[in-house]
């Protein structure tokens, strides 16, 4: 089943406000787009250019134990005979990856971060990025690994999580001291040869943030990434594993964002979440990654493979993802639900204006007994912008019971932007449910005269609607990350939400 | 407060306001009145700014608290002191009436040169305005008029006024759809709300409300033109006699 607006052909207008509109909206975009500048560093650059010599390289100056180099060898030669995908809805240039720096980390990056060890630098970039990280400054209900470019330069918070046995590292890092752990789940959910770009990550991916939440606890904060793209022509590919352990709990936030460039950078991560019994992991991603000028130059490819295995009775996955950013993104948080009982949920709002296109959506895979899942996306397009849900619901022969429900909404600004939905259903049991709804809808005039006739401005009433758009999604982020990305759609309105 | 001098209003080349004289001072309520289609709803749309409404200002001149009201967007007009209730309130899913509310008061009082409500004083006057005229608590929570009934709508429209204090208030068929228990509901909440420095429009179909709301002036709009206007009773003389009476008696205004 698939439907599809073409917007271009398809829409009739009356008046030209929601014109004037969706020049409004793209502005709001534009001036959204505060992180475009650069950090000055001295860094340390591999030569452009990849082969088995350059993944030896990038495990070598990692540390890593021999069984990873192994790893990365094979992912890298399974990728030598694999294909970029094509079935997506998005048109881009193949990048030429032998054009790529696959490492790139500032010269003065401590290998046992201290704080005071870290170039001041950094520190000030995280900070001018709203991450201050040192002790005085830093956010006190959260912890943050904070990763520039190829490296994780700081995590905070670490000692407070240590006293609950929990890990929360670079990926770098837990490699050399908890090397049993990774070795034991890397890969276990997305398998290194799983698609293209997940093959790619594996052989060479980088930095990236490790959690492990023991059993029985609860993180006592929340847990957050914040990944700067700094230096040109290199790629990032970072890599996050989080598991929890049988009634564990943590909720983890993911942001990111990358200098204004105008070459396609590409950032191909892969994340893979582990819920053993009875355990719940959130995960959160603000997507703010450059996305190009009005004419479509420059810009992050977002290629990314997140998945999260639900592997005990009632373990719980939730995804809930705010894109704003990129080029070109291409991303399907995903939830393998293996134990009986368990939970996924995926709630997703994509906004695309100028000339990006994203093509994102879920995965749920009902494998164990009574398992529920729930998928709410809300896309947003504007300028000439395109839009594309895709969705696959796999219900399998032992998960009797299974539920799922779906809502797919759309809403287009001007008359310029495609939103398309492509949902599948794969119903291989005959007592589960599936429900699918889908809409499409249009700011409308009536909407911005009735805010104009209550004082408030068709650019703010803009915000406003495509705000209430998105507030069931909204509602599942944590606090702090509701009002980044209310404010991230060029909402106005001040003050204290609620 | 208002005048109106030789107002002129077209869509696409129609002409649907032709020629409207009317003045509303301070604390007076002008009932407007006419038959379905003959322009009382784009009235109220032009003096609101809608601007899908073509107004030729070389003959047109809309004068609102001595501002010259057609240079204005809407959001201006409302900052300004004017009120529209809608014949059909618009739905905005996801935006609590309390968030709505608020932005329209702040930016109200903003471009007056006034503090800005923060979230909990505002909840204290938004509850406050709610038990004084009468409204469920519940409205503030909801969405912006969003599953509410067709008589629940016009009540929020109310709610609207209340909080926002305009100078003149447009009350475009607030009555109709609304059962008597919310009739009398809305009548007295606009009742509670009359002022000697505020005016009101209200355009009707039904002598009923005027029970009610008892207005200075009555006008009667046949084919965009007020072909007649008189006090109260021309309210009752119209239920009496209906329409035809005036487009006969007035003929020249239907050519
Ligand atoms: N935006 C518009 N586009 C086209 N025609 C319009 C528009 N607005 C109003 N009209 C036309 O102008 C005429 C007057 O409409 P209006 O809504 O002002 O009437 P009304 O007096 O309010 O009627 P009712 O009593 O039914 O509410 C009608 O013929 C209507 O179809
Ligand atoms: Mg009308």
């Amino acid at each position: 089943m698939t439907t599809h607006t073409d917007n271009l052909e398809t829409a009739k207008y009356t008046g030209t406000r929601v014109e004037r509109s969706n020049q409004e909206v793209a502005d709001l975009a534009n001036r959204a787009y505060k992180y475009g500048w650069t950090t000055e560093i001295e860094s340390e650059t591999l030569e452009k250019g990849l082969n088995e010599e350059v993944i030896r390289q990038i495990s070598e100056k990692k540390g890593e134990p021999e069984w990873m180099l192994a790893w990365r060898l094979k992912a890298y030669r399974h990728w030598r005979g694999m294909d970029p995908p094509t079935w997506a809805k998005v048109r881009y240039e193949t990048p030429d990856f032998q054009d790529i720096s696959y490492y790139s980390a500032p010269k003065k990056a401590p290998e046992k971060k201290s704080l005071d060890e870290v170039d001041p630098k950094l520190l000030e970039t995280f900070e001018k990025l709203g991450i201050p990280l040192g002790e005085q400054k830093r956010l006190a209900g959260v912890a943050v690994d904070a990763v520039f470019d190829s490296v994780s330069v700081a995590t905070t918070h670490k000692d407070i999580l240590a006293k609950k046995g929990i890990i929360f590292c670079s990926i770098s890092e837990a490699l050399r001291e908890h090397g049993e752990l990774v070795r034991r789940y890397l890969g276990s959910v997305v398998p290194a040869n799983d698609n293209f770009y997940a093959a790619l990550n594996s052989a060479v991916f980088s930095d990236g943030s490790f959690v492990y939440i023991p059993r029985g606890v609860k993180c006592p904060m929340d847990l957050s990434t914040y990944f700067r793209i700094n230096a040109q022509n290199t790629g990032q590919f970072e890599r996050t594993l989080i598991i929890a352990e049988e009634g564990a709990e943590v909720s983890y936030l993911e942001g990111c964002t990358a200098p204004m460039r105008d070459e396609n950078q590409l950032h191909a991560a892969v994340v893979e979440l582990v819920a053993h019994k009875n355990a719940t992991i959130r995960y959160a991603t603000v997507q703010n990654w450059y996305a190009g000028d009005e004419e479509g130059r420059g810009g992050i490819f977002n290629f990314v493979t997140k998945r999260g295995a639900c592997l005990g009775a009632n373990a719980r996955i939730s995804w809930t993802q705010v894109e704003t950013g990129s080029a070109i993104t291409w991303k399907y948080p995903s939830c393998i639900l293996k134990g009986d009982n368990s939970v996924g949920e995926f709630y997703s709002v994509a906004m695309t204006t100028g000339r990006q296109q994203a093509d994102t959506g879920t995965k749920m895979l009902h494998l164990g007994k009574n398992t529920r899942s729930t998928i709410i996306s809300k896309t947003i397009s504007a300028g000439r912008s395109d839009n594309s849900y895709r969705g696959l619901v796999r219900v399998m022969p032992k998960a009797a019971n299974a539920r799922n429900y779906t809502q797919c909404d759309s809403l287009l600004l001007g008359s310029t932007c495609g939103a398309h939905t492509f949902p599948y259903i794969d119903v291989r049991n005959r007592t589960a449910s599936v429900e699918h709804e889908a809409s499409t809808s249009k700011i409308s005039e009536d909407q911005l005269f009735y805010c104009q006739t209550r004082a408030i401005r068709p650019e703010d009433a803009i915000s406003m609607v495509v705000n209430g758009f998105c507030k069931e999604v909204f509602d599942h982020l944590p606090m702090e990350f509701a009002v980044e990305a209310t404010k991230l759609l060029g909402v106005s309105l001040e003050g204290s939400v609620g | 407060m208002l005048q109106i001098r030789n107002l002129h209003a077209s869509v696409d080349g129609k002409e649907i306001l032709r020629g409207i004289d009317l003045d509303v001072n301070p604390g007076e309520v002008h009932a407007i009145m006419g038959p379905n289609g003959s322009g009382k709803s784009t009235l109220a749309q032009v003096l609101a700014g809608h601007e899908v409404y073509e107004v030729p200002e070389d003959q047109s001149t809309v004068t609102f608290l001595g501002e010259n009201l057609l240079e204005m967007p809407a959001e201006e007009r409302a900052r300004l002191g004017l009120f529209l209730a809608f014949q059909y309130p618009v739905e905005i899913p996801g935006i609590t009436n309390e968030y709505f509310l608020r932005a329209a008061l702040n930016e109200t009082r903003k471009s007056r040169g006034l503090e800005e409500f923060d979230a909990m004083d505002f909840r204290e006057l938004l509850q406050e305005k709610m038990a004084h005229i009468n409204i469920d608590p519940g409205f503030a929570e909801r969405f912006v008029n969003h599953g509410f009934s067709g008589g629940e709508k016009k009540r929020n429209e109310i709610l609207q006024l209340a909080v926002l204090e305009p100078r003149l208030a447009i009350l475009d068929e607030t009555d109709s759809g609304l059962d008597i228990d919310a009739l009398r509901i809305v009548s007295e909440g606009v009742n509670k709300l009359r002022s000697p420095n505020r005016a009101f429009i209200v355009v009707t179909h039904y002598q009923r409300l005027l029970n009610y709301i008892v207005p200075d002036f009555v006008h009667v709009l046949v084919n965009g033109r007020i072909v007649k206007s008189g006090d109260k009773n021309l309210a009752l003389e119209l239920e009496e006699k209906g329409y035809d009476w005036v487009k006969e008696t007035f003929a020249g205004a239907t050519a």
